[in-house]
């Protein structure tokens, strides 16, 4: 049985805890979960780069691990918790490395750092990194075009001995 | 990005089923290569078969002292499970030495196996490519081919196999379980992959309604002599343009085991058992590293961009053979080359 390429399959139905709260979408199956969270759920702070896992623009938390959402079908998360840039925040105190980027100036355009705070969450939570070359390496997915990596670096270590 | 048909499978037997009812249907796990190629239109599965969620995640000591993984472990996972980190270390660096951390958490064990190269001209759809569109002829021979392969290449393709992972599972003699329509069956890691030959679309001698279920490493780790190094073209997050995988086992000043593997040099983990065996029972000096380099890269051929990777190839296997006799194996994280 050959499955005809002309054919549109059907929307399918699917519900993931995003920053807390359940969405349920009615998507096509080659909808990557990127689109989903941008185009359907409004929620633009998660970057779309390069589009092919080379950036890290996109990286995301499922289920408390970080992976680039641009690689990601949304129906093969039916049931996740996702936790995007937008849900790092809690009850207006910024998470301690969004406040850590601004105390050192990790950024210049802005357009890499949801991807890179997301996946510096996913960094402290795996808790791999003991020195400044550790981060460096468990950081490497994410690229940053205005070069701000040492500043990334450093507001990273001050988060990593926030009390 | 292409359109698809979608199915979860519930288990093993469905998944296979489901392969073997549709001829255009591919499996997905990670995904991380696939979503890749079909938003490139290189890959064109008609319908995706979602294995993500069979219960293939499980690592278990094996009854004769080794480990069996389950397919679906994602590569994180087993770099960082203690029972890996102990005693097959080499395998973890492996690992940590590829991708990048957020995809090594997507990655599935089975899913790193079915990479396919990186090969611009294999991702260039505008581009002849015996390996994406059989027949149509190779453009890296004659072309920009610094990054391919020089050693079992043939005139059909020159691309190389990406994995890291495969490289130190290729050095640790690790076996792929199989599951297919008619049964269960095993393959060493040194066969599972092939060399281009005339049919470079064929990466691996898995057949078409097969899948992976496991990965299972024999009891020997190497866990105190072994390196991997990754020579790139930056220090992290690249493919290899060399890689090395070297283990040794000594009997006290004499090597009594020793396994080699080079990634980046083929269209699938490089090895010879001449290699091997000519360093066993000798000394580990730089002669003996030299002898099993050149044994090991017998029958290198290069094209036009590529000459420089048999030096490079022969000096990487000496550095990392001398990273393993010393004890002091290459990290991940720390650059510097000991």
């Amino acid at each position: 049985m050959t499955d005809s390429t002309n054919q549109i399959p059907d929307r399918i139905r699917l519900s993931f805890v995003v920053n807390g709260t359940k969405r349920t979408l009615d998507l096509v199956p080659w909808t990557t979960l990127l689109d989903a969270l941008r185009d359907h759920l409004g929620l633009t702070g998660t970057k779309k780069g390069c589009d092919h896992g080379q950036c890290g623009a996109c990286t995301v938390l499922v289920d408390g691990r970080r992976i680039n959402s641009c690689l990601t079908l949304a129906v093969m998360k039916d049931g996740a918790e996702i936790t995007t840039v937008e849900g790092l925040a809690q009850d207006g105190t910024l998470h301690p490395l969004q406040q850590a980027f601004i105390d050192h100036d990790a950024f210049q355009c802005g357009y890499c750092t949801p991807g890179q705070l997301c996946s510096a969450a996913g960094l402290l939570s795996e808790g791999r990194a003991k020195d400044a070359d550790e981060i460096r390496e468990l950081m490497s997915g994410n690229l940053c075009r205005c070069g701000a990596y040492p500043n990334i670096v450093a507001a990273i270590q001050q988060t990593m001995s926030w009390p | 990005m292409i359109n698809f048909q979608y199915s979860c499978a519930s288990d093993v037997t469905e998944a296979i089923g489901l392969l073997a009812a549709h001829s255009g249907a591919k499996l997905i796990a990670g995904g991380t290569n696939l979503i890749d190629l079909m938003k490139e239109s290189v890959e064109k599965p008609t319908r995706l078969i979602d294995i993500s969620r069979l219960p293939l995640r499980q690592i278990e000591e094996t009854g004769d002292g080794g480990l069996h993984i389950g397919a679906l472990v994602p590569n994180s996972d087993l770099a960082y499970h203690p029972l890996i980190e102990e005693r097959y270390p080499l395998l973890a660096s492996a690992i940590l030495a590829g991708a990048s951390a957020q995809l090594r958490n997507m990655a599935s064990v089975g899913g790193n196996l079915m990479q396919r190269t990186r090969c611009a001209y294999f991702y260039d759809t505008a581009t002849p490519c015996n390996k994406r569109t059989p027949g149509s002829g190779c453009s890296a021979v004659d072309g920009l081919n610094r990054n391919h392969a020089i050693l079992g290449t043939s005139a059909f393709c020159i691309a190389t196999n990406p994995s890291d992972m495969s490289v130190a599972l290729a050095a640790l003699d690790a076996v792929v379980h199989i599951a297919g329509p008619s049964g269960e069956r095993t393959m060493g890691m040194r066969e599972f992959h092939r060399l281009p030959g005339d049919t470079p679309h064929v990466d691996t001698n898995l057949e078409r309604s097969e899948i992976i279920t496991a990965i299972e490493l024999p009891p020997r780790g190497f866990a105190g002599n072994y390196s991997y190094l990754k020579i790139r073209d930056r220090v992290s997050y690249a493919f290899a343009i060399v890689s090395v995988a070297a283990a040794l086992e000594f009997d006290g000043h004499a090597i009594r085991k020793a396994r080699l593997a080079l990634g980046g040099v083929a269209h699938k983990p490089w090895c010879s058992v001449e290699a091997e065996a000519a360093l066993q029972g000798q000394p580990a000096t730089t002669d003996h590293f030299a002898r099993a380099a050149d044994l090991l890269l017998q029958g290198a051929r290069t094209y036009a961009h590529n000459g420089f990777k048999v030096e490079l190839a022969r000096r990487a296997v000496m550095r990392t053979l001398t990273q393993a006799a010393n004890a002091s194996p290459q990290s991940q994280a720390h650059k510097k080359i000991a």
